[in-house]
């Protein structure tokens, strides 16, 4: 739905000064993957073909990877608005006779958007913060309780049947790790959670978090450091 | 007839059905694995070797790939585990069938790569620390890992890319690795357990009880199985040619089964990582525009297999919005753990965990000859049986061959 509240949609971007988007246009330049992720571009369209994105939406992985090797800045702070939320990260695109990955240079980009707290991205990410909880907190991305039939309505009776069922049916799996679990997608060592938080603490992911919600961050902050606390 | 100027097609269709196939030594692409062992002789990182048993392969370029048959670190995905239980649970039964060893660890977490892929919200050397801190688990724990997930598998192969080519991205993780006393390891080949399977197809087949040579099925394959770090995907001249990846569909055909083409086979199945959480319209309108509805339109399968988390879930749970506009759907979407499970006579409740599933599978056991009611009706007991507290699920309850041939 945001989608069509941005740029392309009402023909207007943020009014920022050249000097900001170049500053973040470098940002993507300096990370060491980039020249991994980028030879130029034979504009042949190949990319695009491939895209699922490009079918939907008003995007193009060949945009992406002529306006980066044109150094276009204007269109770059473009595509870091809008369009790399638009990409599946299917690396369909790959396929390039270039040897690009587009699909990659939207990793670096978005990277970028985040750390630097675009407002935009953060529009983007509101509704899918509580799977940054998870992750963060439990190391799995999706648990069975986050099946909730307000947010899948779409997957029909099928999601009623399984909230009224979550918690027999996970009793019912033989896999051990699996039995029972219903708050993340199996069961995982305390001290494992705890190296894990050490690794978002010691390689500045935590940081990123506050960019996009300083309520979900400190509210991270406070249950991973009492963790721990109480392991040291 | 020939015309002037012009190939007959009959030509054409003979040229190109002829197998390719490349020796191991005219591979063109690197073979990470002499990098990872350099870096190794300079005493950088360790390699984990693959244990013996195992099958070598064919990959894309012609580079052999050991697959381990058992000693196994099982490397669970979050989104099977969490939303298809029977896709884990099949991949463990088949183990336990053929009495191999392997590990179920609670020492893991996923790969983090959804999220990664999804928001952003994370960075390489946090990544790489990820793999870095799972891959150490399995190395002390003696087990090597094999990687359920396909996003996991492909996006530990571009870490370890990342790894092996930034000397400062891996000082960088070595030193977090150390904060919690593990070494870096790399395993010498990421494992997809699909890759397993594909090997074990005509050990499967073998023990074969539900006939399966009645079934039309369409193949999805994953993504991030055979797009990310492309060389290393197991391709093989006898499956189509040599010019797709063989895992799947030589699983398939091991098991009798009718692998039909359709047009969009390279096409993504829709998942988007972000979109099949918050933005489904992309997701329903890709998953079933280029994916089950040309399948239905140009094959109608009985069946849509594939191997990874995210296509299964994507493709099944999509359907149902579709029905409701009169698309043509309706097509079962199974992995390929849970296809040989079956094969194998596994419980399609206690084992598979069929109810899991959104798109109407009934069709499909019907067509199998399993009486899929008397089994739902043995399940509801296990239910009713748990809920009393008199009994759990184990896998002394599941391991059972419970269809008879």
């Amino acid at each position: 739905m945001l989608q069509w509240t941005l740029g392309k949609a009402t023909g207007s971007y943020p009014d920022v000064p050249y000097e900001e988007k170049e500053r973040l246009f470098l940002e993507v330049k300096e990370d060491p993957r980039y020249e991994d992720f980028l030879y130029g571009c034979y504009e042949c369209g190949i990319c695009v073909s491939a895209c699922p994105s490009a079918r939907f939406y008003d995007y193009s992985p060949r945009v992406i990877a002529q306006a980066m090797a044109r150094e276009d800045v204007d269109r770059f702070y473009e595509i870091l608005v809008e369009d790399i939320w638009n990409c599946a990260q299917c690396f369909s695109c790959v396929r390039c006779p270039r040897q690009n990955n587009p699909g990659g240079l939207v990793t670096l980009i978005r990277e970028v958007a985040v750390r630097n707290g675009i407002q935009e991205t953060r529009d983007v990410l509101q509704g899918y913060t509580r799977v940054i909880y998870k992750v963060m907190l439990k190391g799995n991305q999706v648990s069975p309780d986050m099946l909730q039939p307000d947010f899948f309505p779409d997957w029909g009776p099928w999601v009623q049947s399984f909230r009224g069922n979550m918690n027999i049916w996970r009793q019912a799996i033989p896999v051990d790790t699996l039995r029972g679990v219903t708050d993340a997608a199996w069961e995982t060592d305390e001290n494992t959670l705890r190296e894990l938080y050490t690794i978002w603490f010691e390689t500045g992911n935590i940081d990123i978090i506050e960019e996009v919600d300083e309520g979900l961050y400190e509210l991270l902050v406070d249950v991973m450091e009492e963790e721990l606390e109480e392991w040291e | 007839m020939t015309v002037a100027g012009f190939i007959p097609i009959d030509n054409i269709m003979e040229k190109k059905a002829r197998p390719v196939s490349r020796p191991p030594d005219q591979a063109h692409a690197h073979d990470i694995r002499e990098e990872l062992f350099e870096l190794e002789a300079k005493g950088e990182l360790i390699v984990h070797r693959v244990p013996e048993p195992y099958v070598e392969v064919e990959t894309k370029f012609g580079r052999k790939k050991k697959i381990p048959i058992e000693h196994t670190w099982h490397h669970k995905s979050c989104g099977q585990c969490g939303h298809i239980p029977g896709y884990t649970a099949s991949i463990f039964w088949l183990h336990r069938q053929f009495g191999l060893d392997y590990t179920d660890p609670s020492d893991q977490t996923s790969c983090t790569g959804w999220n990664y892929y999804a928001s952003g919200t994370s960075n390489s050397v946090a990544q790489m620390a990820v793999m870095g801190r799972n891959f150490a688990a399995a190395y002390q724990e003696g087990y090597y890992p094999l990687i359920h997930c396909g996003t996991s598998f492909g996006h530990y192969k571009e870490v370890r890319e990342q790894l092996v080519h930034h000397a400062d991205l891996r000082a960088q993780t070595r030193r977090v690795l150390e904060k919690l006393g593990k070494p870096l390891v790399v395993p010498e080949e990421i494992v997809h357990y699909s890759e397993w399977v594909h090997v074990m197809r005509h050990r499967i087949a073998e023990r074969q009880v539900v006939d399966m040579s009645n079934l039309t099925a369409c193949v999805h394959p994953a993504c991030h199985y055979h797009k990310i770090v492309v060389e290393d995907a197991i391709y093989d001249p006898e499956i189509y040619g040599g010019q797709r990846t063989a895992t799947v569909t030589g699983l398939l055909q091991a098991l009798g089964m009718n692998v039909a083409d359709y047009s969009t086979w390279f096409d993504c199945c829709g998942f988007g990582f972000r979109h099949v959480l918050v933005q489904r319209d992309f997701t329903r309108s890709f998953a079933v525009l280029r994916k089950i509805e040309v399948m239905k339109n140009e094959i109608d399968p009985d069946i849509t297999v594939t191997h990874d988390t995210g296509c299964v879930t994507t493709l099944d749970k999509s359907q149902f919005a579709a029905k409701a506009h009169e698309r043509n759907v309706g097509v079962p979407v199974l992995s390929d753990a849970q296809v040989a499970a079956l094969a194998m006579g596994a419980h399609p409740f206690r084992v598979v965990q069929l109810h899991w599933h959104s798109t109407d599978w009934r069709p499909l056991m019907e067509k199998l000859g399993i009486d899929w009611e008397r089994y739902w009706e043995e399940f509801q007991e296990d239910l009713e049986a748990i809920k009393r507290g008199e009994t759990i699920m184990t896998w002394d309850k599941a391991d059972p061959v419970a269809i008879a041939a």
